[in-house]
């Protein structure tokens, strides 16, 4: 739902992001506003990842250059806590597992800092209880996966769902979700996509990070952004996604 | 391919510095290090003959203690101090040593009376005597240095007929149900360091569960070491007759000191036919400073004897604390049909060395033993596992089951199992397993970008792999023991 006037997000202006010293951002410009839902795509090493990360503030991704302003405020100098209760959110590609720690535990302690953050209520664990199963139901989880540890013994589907789960029990501004789509089925993929959907409001905004389209055809985009190089060479609507599967990534590199 | 690797050089040095991170959470200064004055009636420094007829004879005791301190002592002098545990420290001077040391003595009739300053003492241990005593519901036997100085609730456990007094007041008071126990468990020359308990013990607890009686609450006792370079020599002994049970708690804290302090206790355990003793310990002595000086030598020989049928003896321990610490509660599986337990969290920091473990030694049919030890190391601290399963000849169908989990934290320190499994009957089901972890700055990295901090992240982190071991506990202790851990982890992020 694009609208000029809406509210900035995230403004971000020539970002650098260096990983183990090789410069993998090389000069990024990416604006994103309430209510929009942005795609960025690229072939693998184009540094789609590596931007995601570094905008949450992930420690081994060092940002040397550019600015990055979420609803005015200079992210680069939050800590990642910081920026979470902020109201930003990454959907990770690999979810860690942690043993030992219960799934419930974790979800409830994630959901009362943020809300606390925002001078919102926070719940006991039985008020929580009924809120996470009621959002599983939608997201056709197994309420069970509350009482395991965090990701641990979870499928590559469960993983992305709790990740999902999470998304929807933090309610963030800013949701930007990396490779969401890989290691998904189809009918895992469509509930998934679906209950992205769903969390789309006006006042909030969500970049895809993915490879492919397919996740495309249940989140429809506002923009479409290719990458490569570091930086985004293209940028386009819902055509553009459908074009680059049907001719490949060599095509916007050739022009 | 050059990419990957520098970001493998890259992570090395991501772990170094969340390793910093993470050691500033957990390299809390000790709280409890203060010295309390109180004058104190003390042996000169030194042992022989003549300064065990000292302890004996300021304690009036009976010719046949003297006789089995003299022969521990004796035993002792032919022994060498072992030297396999994975542990190093400097030659202990036994010569160096004040073997006994006490309060002036005082009548006491009740709480009232005790000496104010002892009373701020366990107030800063944050032991609020008087009202964690009445408000738990736990009888509180308190030992100070090496002199019981107050205890209550002794009436209300007496009209159950439950003995539970210092050792000392029941080498006076029931002198036969001391003399038919003591020694039966850990004899005097067991080994080196209970040897040398047996000869100059000083003081302890003494506790006996008569036939078919339930105690009624939790009995507990809060040691304290004050005296500079006094050793401490505690000699415990519990004993259930049949159909009894009984759950005792000991709590432990030191306070802080340059010189280390040896400490060698003996705890024994008696569970005759359909007993059940369950002893749990959270111990957080003085550990030394960050660079490894001073700190409590804590080597205790603790067993427990499931003589009767259907007998069980537990332990649950949280040890936190001590420069080094040489411990295995065991529990020897005499009678048939008896269980054995052991749960264990280590939590060593800066340079602690721990050599933990038990031993389940199976010798009645259809013993069955559990053992499940959670170590967690930072800093550079060595923490190890060491632990021996023994299924005797005639135990059939004996049963064990063993799991050994280690989390480091950070990148200097270590941990290691040392499993000893011996079976001599080809009946017996032994399962061992082991787990090591690392707390990650993947994970870290997880809790901070759901906007939970370092500190609340690694406390849930510790929490959740030490559950097994903290359900064990009793409600309060769980608690007291939560608390402890996260005192230690407590730190300056943020």
């Amino acid at each position: 739902m694009k609208r000029a006037d809406a509210k900035v997000l995230l403004e971000v202006r020539g970002l650098r992001v260096q990983v183990g010293g090789v410069e993998i951002v090389k000069g990024l410009d990416f604006t994103v506003r309430a209510g929009e839902v942005h795609a960025v795509m690229g072939p693998n090493g184009s540094g789609k990842s590596t931007f995601a990360k570094a905008i949450v503030g992930h420690p081994l991704y060092q940002v040397t250059g550019g600015t990055v302003a979420f609803e005015s405020r200079n992210l680069l100098e939050m800590t990642p806590e910081a920026r979470a209760r902020a109201g930003l959110f990454l959907g990770f590609q690999y979810p860690v597992e942690i043993p030992g720690v219960s799934n419930s535990s974790f979800l409830r302690l994630a959901y009362n800092t943020v809300q606390a953050a925002r001078g919102s209520d926070e719940l006991d664990p039985l008020e929580f209880d009924d809120l996470a199963r009621e959002t599983m139901k939608a997201l056709d989880m197994d309420p069970a996966l509350l009482d395991r540890s965090v990701n641990d013994g979870f499928s590559g589907g469960e993983k992305k769902r709790n990740e999902i789960l999470q998304l929807a029990l933090l309610a963030p501004r800013l949701a930007i979700l990396d490779e969401t789509d890989s290691g998904l089925d189809i009918d895992a993929l469509r509930v998934v996509a679906n209950g992205v959907s769903r969390l789309i409001t006006p006042d909030n905004a969500v970049v895809l990070v993915t490879h492919y389209q397919r996740m495309l055809n249940y989140i429809v985009p506002d923009y479409v952004h290719v990458m490569g190089g570091g930086r985004i060479v293209k940028t386009g609507g819902k055509a553009l996604a459908e074009e680059l599967e049907a001719r490949g990534y060599d095509w916007v590199r050739a022009a | 391919m050059r990419l990957r690797r520098e970001l493998q050089r890259k992570g090395k040095g991501l772990t170094d510095a969340m390793s910093s991170v993470l050691e500033n959470l957990v390299n809390q200064p000790y709280r409890h290090g203060f010295v309390t004055d109180i004058e104190s009636d003390k042996a000169p420094k030194g042992l022989s003959e003549d300064t065990i007829r000292f302890i004996s004879a300021k304690k009036s005791e009976p010719e046949w203690l003297l006789e089995f301190r003299l022969k521990a002592y004796r035993h002792w002098l032919t022994m060498q101090e072992p030297t396999w545990p994975n542990v190093k420290y400097p030659k202990v001077d036994f010569q160096d040593i004040i073997y006994y040391s006490a309060p002036k003595p005082k009548k006491l009739a009740s709480m009232d009376e005790v000496d104010p300053e002892l009373l701020r003492t366990f107030e800063k241990l944050g032991v609020p005597m008087n009202e964690r005593a009445k408000l738990a519901g736990v009888a509180v036997d308190v030992i100070f240095d090496s002199v019981s100085v107050a205890t209550t609730y002794k009436q209300k456990l007496a009209e159950v007929g439950i003995i539970f007094c210092s050792i000392s007041e029941a080498v006076h008071n029931h002198p036969d149900l001391v003399r038919k126990h003591l020694g039966t468990v850990v004899p005097t020359g067991d080994n080196y360091y209970a040897a040398l308990n047996s000869a100059v013990f000083t003081d302890g607890s003494f506790c006996y569960i008569p036939k078919g009686v339930k105690c009624p609450m939790e009995l507990s006792t809060y040691f304290r070491i004050n005296t500079e370079s006094s050793g401490q020599f505690e000699r415990t002994l519990i004993v259930a007759e049949e159909g009894a049970s009984v759950s005792y708690l000991e709590g432990c804290t030191a306070p802080k000191f340059d010189s280390n302090q040896l400490h060698a206790a003996v705890v024994e355990l008696v569970a005759l036919d359909d007993a059940e003793i369950k002893y749990s310990t959270v111990q957080n002595w003085y550990a030394g400073d960050e660079n490894g000086r001073g700190g409590i030598y804590n080597f205790v020989t603790k067993r427990g004897l499931c003589k009767g049928r259907n007998s069980k003896i537990s332990w649950t321990q949280v040890e936190t604390g001590s420069a080094i610490t040489w411990k295995y509660p065991s529990c020897v599986l005499l009678g048939d049909n008896s269980i054995g337990e052991f749960y264990s969290v280590a939590l060593t920091n800066h340079h602690q060395q721990a050599d933990t473990g038990t031993k389940m030694v199976h010798i009645g049919r259809n013993t069955r033993s559990r053992i499940i030890s959670k170590g967690i190391s930072a800093g550079q601290s060595n923490n190890s596992y060491r632990g021996l399963v023994k299924i005797g000849p005639r135990a059939d169908n004996a049963r064990n089951y063993s799991q050994c989990d280690s989390m480091l934290i950070g990148s200097k320190s270590g941990a290691n199992t040392f499993p000893y499994i011996q079976v001599q009957n080809s009946g017996a089901t032994v399962e061992h397993e082991a787990t090591t972890s690392r707390i990650g700055e993947e994970q870290m990295f997880y809790f901070a970008s759901r906007g939970i901090g370092a500190e609340e992240a690694v406390s849930m982190i510790i929490n959740g792999f030490c559950r097994d071991v903290f359900q064990q506990l009793p409600m309060e202790f769980a608690v007291e023991a939560t608390k402890l851990l996260g005192l230690k982890l407590e730190g300056s992020v943020g």
